[in-house]
């Protein structure tokens, strides 16, 4: 059995015996069996109400335990897993989790914009105790993109593509922080962050529960750590500036997230000196695994995609200083 | 100098030689006579290898979108199909 269907096989079996810990036979209605999502980096398969994750390989159990207590402490922020200490699973690290209903990518429509922006307001105010300030790693947003940009780079040494050098060129242009080569700075004497990020938001990221009707969840701690708050409003803000997202969308996510007086911009005026560098970022993310995706396909990019490069391209005649602060 | 939309005052950046003058209140862009010009020469030089050509700065961006922006992202963004474009709407739900 190949290594990937070995992990799916193993994780249906942990999830279904989780589901039924008493050891009792399986009569949950057809079919109770779901596979979520079956990537390289997570496998989630769902029995009934259980939910079972297999994390990346290499996820360091230390950080996960802490990502996991951290959850559990913030029930009517994040969704509470079932247990706060992972099992292991051959070279996998597994989590269990109630089921939630997630956004129907169908109808995006409905997307839940404000409940949204209120939990990501809520969870940066939340006060992190200073054991878990320590000890929580920092939000791995930067690292995202650095790894995205790793691909791109890895990507081309085999092909090429003129959309490729206004990718790279915008990432460059990038400080140290937003691209996983310096620490967060900001929020403390000591220097590091203190604000708690989400690090990954987007609409795949939220569920009800209890289900179908329960308040929205956040879910997904694989990033969760003190950060830049503006990093969780940056892919809406990004994808906004791209010409992708609506106007009133973006404005109802932004106008719900400082109507809960969260602190990653400020409550009134401009919000973009706070979001320029985590949006930059995120779209420059973001195209680079449209890249590597086209690529590895051997097709054009999409006009969706080719937006992102452009903004890419425009990158490079807006400096950060222009946008982002004024002369001294 | 004082911004003849909202009042404030004006700052002066140099940029690559030409003097850009930006409002510290609303953030909009003043350029003197060929300035743009000289801008736009100056970034088709620098800008490798045949990107597009540099949108057009507005003298008065909106201030709710980044200069980075879709050259209509701030105003009537959307305009790739909004959700209803497969691409993006897969890109809603992916990391």
């Amino acid at each position: 059995m190949p290594a990937d269907a070995a992990v799916l096989h193993r994780l249906t079996a942990k999830v279904t015996a989780t589901a039924h810990p008493t050891g009792a036979t399986c009569a949950c209605p057809a079919p109770a069996t779901q596979t979520l999502t079956h990537r390289p980096d997570a496998t989630v398969v769902r029995h009934t109400n259980t939910v079972a994750k297999a994390h990346a390989p290499g996820t360091d159990p230390t950080e996960l335990t802490l990502r996991l207590t951290t959850a559990a402490r913030l029930p009517d922020i994040l969704l509470a897993p079932l247990a706060t200490i992972p099992a292991a699973l051959e070279d996998r690290l597994v989590t269990f989790w109630p089921y939630g209903i997630p956004v129907n990518p169908d109808d995006p429509d409905a997307a839940p914009w404000e409940a949204a922006a209120t939990l990501l307001a809520h969870l940066h105010r939340t006060p992190l105790p200073t054991t878990s300030r320590f000890l929580l790693p920092p939000m791995r947003g930067p690292r995202k993109a650095a790894r995205a940009i790793a691909r791109l780079r890895a990507a081309l040494d085999t092909t090429c593509t003129p959309a490729a050098p206004p990718v790279l060129a915008a990432w460059c242009a990038l400080p140290a922080w937003a691209r996983a080569e310096a620490p967060m700075t900001g929020g403390s004497t000591t220097g590091g962050p203190t604000t708690l990020c989400h690090g990954d938001l987007h609409l795949g990221q939220l569920v009800r529960h209890p289900a179908p009707h329960g308040p929205w969840r956040l879910i997904d701690v694989d990033d969760l750590g003190p950060g830049v708050p503006a990093w969780d409003l940056a892919r809406p803000a990004a994808w906004y500036a791209c010409g992708l997202l609506p106007p009133d969308e973006w404005a109802r996510f932004l106008e719900a997230y400082r109507t809960a007086e969260g602190p990653a911009v400020p409550r009134t005026g401009d919000p973009w000196p706070a979001l320029d560098i985590p949006a930059r970022a995120l779209t420059v993310q973001t195209a680079a695994l449209a890249l590597v995706k086209a690529l590895a396909a051997d097709r054009p990019l999409d006009e969706v995609e080719q937006a992102l490069v452009d903004a890419c391209a425009r990158m490079s005649s807006a400096s950060p200083e222009l946008t982002n602060g004024f002369p001294k | 100098m004082q911004c003849p939309k909202c009042h404030a005052p004006m700052h002066t950046y140099n940029r690559n030689g030409v003097q850009i003058e930006q409002c510290s209140g609303c953030r909009g862009i003043f350029l003197d006579y060929g300035e743009l010009e000289a801008l736009t020469r100056l970034e088709s030089q620098w800008s490798q290898p045949a990107p597009p050509p540099p949108p057009a700065p507005q003298a008065y961006p909106a201030p709710s979108a980044p200069a980075w922006g879709a050259p209509h992202g701030g105003h009537h963004g959307g305009h790739y199909g909004g959700h209803h474009h497969k691409s993006f709407g897969h890109m809603l739900f992916s990391s």
